[in-house]
């Protein structure tokens, strides 16, 4: 599999999936 | 002038000056650069020794100090809440803990993997080439990886303000 660092795109949107991930983790983490 | 004003009035001013000019070259570099030198070494001669020479060591300075200054305005900023939120005590500093986190991995990335590797590929210090091919790849992966990491950042770093409130609500 390819890194999705060596693109833009993979990187933008592997940072937009890791937010997405880390928002459920803080709301679980503030217990919500 | 009060304390308060010093910590989260020139603080937080600081703080976005110094995280605009760290994340704004951040972008140059990643956005920009790295596709112009692709294209500038493809030119018959290259035409990439320009940016090499004068733009990015320029570049770089302001990138590592504004991240110092980013990261110190920072710190200022959390004060004694500064464990509250690096160690998750207390839920309403749980969101900038996160953001904070994230910043700080970006900074030992800067200092620890970027410039020193940056130092062999422009010929601040003597490397073959050899080493500087494999410290371009280690430069480009954590530069890549900051950018990566800064999306969540930005996000629980201008979030974190009403996070907390947005869950009760």
């Amino acid at each position: 599999m390819k890194n999705p660092l060596d693109t833009l795109t993979g990187t933008v949107v592997s940072g937009l999936v890791l937010t997405v991930v880390l928002y459920f983790l803080a709301r679980a983490m503030m217990g919500a | 002038m009060t304390m308060d004003f010093i910590q989260y009035g020139l603080g937080r001013w600081l703080h976005i000056f110094f995280g605009v000019m760290w994340i704004g070259l951040l972008y140059y570099f990643n956005f920009v650069q790295v596709d112009a030198m692709k294209a500038a070494a493809a030119d018959t001669p290259p035409t990439g020794a320009g940016i090499t020479k004068h733009v990015a060591p320029r570049a770089l300075f302001f990138f590592r100090w504004a991240a110092v200054g980013t990261v110190l305005m920072g710190l200022m900023m959390l004060g004694d809440k500064v464990d509250d939120a690096l160690f998750f005590k207390d839920r309403a500093y749980m969101p900038i803990g996160i953001g904070a986190w994230l910043g700080l991995i970006m900074f030992f990335n800067v200092w620890v993997l970027i410039w020193p590797n940056q130092k062999k590929i422009l010929g601040i210090v003597s490397a073959t080439d050899e080493v500087k091919a494999k410290a371009r790849r280690v430069a480009f992966l954590a530069s890549r990886t900051n950018t990566m990491l800064s999306i969540p950042m930005l996000f629980f770093m201008s979030f974190s303000a009403t996070f907390h409130r947005s869950l009760l609500g």
